[in-house]
């Protein structure tokens, strides 16, 4: 399965995901190697199956609309990289 | 024998007779500790303090003549389960100073059963792969050969376990990473039925596939352990609802009648020829305690790695795309935007393999390939699940080796990943259709442990269970331990 440097670049900037030039070259030859591998399921005669997406069948839990105790709020900002006050602070997302 | 390498069910004996105290126990194996894990290294982080706290509150209880089933029993989690105020790696350095809020629902139900936490498992990168290489701080060392690696990703768990770091572990199985790290390590693993343990509290890696369960040196801890973790919680939305059995009641060692199939597919290519001896072995010895054996078929079993190998990939990159460096974790704080920091983030905090499972997840979900791959891994995933279920009518188990091959050595596998995706092909099938599965220990080849697996029909963990411990009341490969130290 061919897949060039561009798709995986463009693959890398879909995920937000800086990658190296070393790394484009090794990420584009391991995975058409493991592309490769799934080429057998192209095989599998699949018309009519419906697709399982968890393997045990359930429906949608419901439960009470009921009020419980967040977590308190300087613990929660005590694992963020960067605050102030109250708040994440981010580098700019708007550029000018 | 020393008490570091005792069972729970020894242990508790032992404890509830006085015979020797919870601090005696406790310190015993974080003797071990000092003495073999400069060479094993199967730990992240080392809780001593909390150890010798929970031994002497369960030596306080004990004299005042309370107990509960884990009462003064040390134990490891893996890492990639949140334990409220230690921190919880994922063998990441995105997440190497993260200190959870709140416990993980198994580690909050077995803290209710009061054993003794001796720290967090080292384990592969977010739970992906299958040597434990892939962990970002250091890998772990195989108890019976260290110059081999334990298996993956509950590498440091099981290794743990077998070389007497604590008496059982928690580790997390979504391709395999129970049962594979147990085989390689020659003790025994159980991945539950999908949704009979919560998942809440365990870092998403594949949440259609994940399941924790127990690493022990035997079935009757593994039932005892499972007693404990398994139960419906209202914060996993996929948890079963319902009350669960007492599952050492399960194991009476009695199985005669029972129908076991073995499946041809996994004694295939590739399969060493000492592990297919001691798995045919393994299969007489469960003729000759009553069970009638008989050879079938599962055809899509070639299948499962590559649907594996697709949906997991895809359900990771959704996962982890959390991971942006503004809410918890690594952050690359030094970029110009929000973006840069975003991909720099990134680009720092994961490790090679957790990148490759990204993009290919990427990939497989991406505008003009969804049908062809992931759409068509989900389909295929039903066929795979009715092909177990129809097995499952005419048998009540299924019996097959839990690797193609005995440990592999540190470094064997590391540039080749399709070859380290092969190391899984035996143990995959069994979460893509959520069914339960044991590995237990059925021999060695050149001093290195064989695993053999018992799979059922979903929420037939009493019926599994009880076939493993009918082996190894006929056995005693699960009593070996590895020279160390």
């Amino acid at each position: 399965m061919p897949l060039t440097r561009e798709e995986v670049v463009r693959l890398a900037d879909i995920y937000h995901i800086q990658l190296s030039e070393e790394e484009v070259a090794k990420m584009q030859h391991d995975m058409e190697n493991i592309l490769e591998q799934f080429e057998s399921l192209s095989q599998l005669n699949t018309d009519g199956v419906e697709p399982t997406s968890h393997a045990v069948p359930m429906a949608t839990v419901m439960r009470k609309d009921e009020p419980v105790p967040s977590y308190p709020h300087d613990a929660v900002m005590g694992n963020a990289p960067d605050t102030e006050g109250e708040f994440f602070q981010v580098r700019t997302v708007l550029e000018d | 024998m020393e008490h570091y390498n005792i069972t729970i069910h020894e242990a508790r004996a032992l404890l509830e007779s006085r015979q020797i105290s919870a601090t005696e126990l406790t310190e015993s194996v974080l003797g071990r500790i000092d003495s073999v894990e400069p060479q094993v290294q199967a730990y992240v982080t080392l809780t001593e303090d909390v150890a010798r706290e929970a031994a002497a509150a369960a030596d306080k209880d004990l004299s005042a003549g309370t107990t509960t089933p884990l009462i003064g029993v040390p134990m490891q989690i893996k890492d990639v389960m949140s334990t409220k105020g230690i921190r919880t790696t994922c063998s990441s350095r995105m997440l190497e100073n993260f200190v959870p809020l709140y416990d993980a629902t198994v580690v909050e139900r077995l803290y209710a059963q009061g054993p003794v936490l001796m720290g967090k498992g080292n384990m592969d990168e977010f739970a992906m792969g299958s040597s434990t290489e892939n962990s970002a701080f250091h890998p772990t060392h195989n108890p019976w050969g260290l110059d081999r690696v334990p298996g993956g990703s509950s590498g440091g768990s099981a290794a743990a376990v077998a070389a007497g770091e604590c008496l059982f572990a928690l580790g997390s199985d979504t391709g395999g990473s129970i049962r594979q790290p147990a085989a390689l390590c020659g003790v025994t693993g159980l991945k539950p039925t999908y949704g009979l343990v919560s998942r809440f509290g365990l870092v998403a890696f594949a949440s259609s596939l994940d399941q924790i369960g127990p690493l022990t040196k035997d079935v009757e801890d593994s039932a005892l352990v499972l007693n404990a973790i398994a139960g419906y919680d209202p914060r996993d939305s996929t948890s079963i609802p319902g009350e669960r059995p007492d599952y050492t009641k399960a194991l009476t060692g009695d199985i005669k009648g029972l129908r076991l199939g073995i499946p041809k597919e996994y004694f295939g290519d590739g399969l060493d020829p000492a592990v297919d001896a001691a798995l045919r072995q393994g299969i007489k010895t469960l003729e000759d305690a009553g069970a009638f054996v008989e050879e079938c078929s599962l055809p899509l079993t070639s299948y499962a790695l590559a649907v594996y190998y697709i949906i997991a990939p895809s359900e990771c990159s959704t996962n982890l795309s959390r991971f942006d460096g503004v809410k918890y974790g690594f952050s690359a704080g030094d970029a110009a935007t929000a973006w840069e920091t975003q991909e720099r983030t990134r680009a720092l905090g994961f490790g090679p393999e957790v990148k490759r499972r990204i993009m290919l997840g990427t990939y497989a979900l991406s505008a003009g390939y969804y049908d062809a791959y992931y759409l068509k891994a989900l389909k295929v995933r039903t066929l795979i699940k009715q092909e177990f279920e129809e097995a499952f009518q005419r048998f009540d188990a299924l019996i097959t080796p839990t690797t193609p091959t005995t440990a592999f050595r540190i470094g064997e596998k590391t540039n080749d990943p399709v070859s380290m995706y092969r190391s899984d092909v035996l143990t995959i099938p069994v979460n893509i259709a959520g069914i339960p599965c044991v590995s237990i220990p059925c021999g060695f080849s050149e001093g290195l442990p064989i695993g053999m697996q018992v799979m059922g029909k979903a929420l037939s963990e009493e019926t599994i269970l009880n076939i493993a411990y009918t082996y190894q009341q006929a056995t005693d490969w699960h009593t070996k331990r590895p020279t160390l130290g």
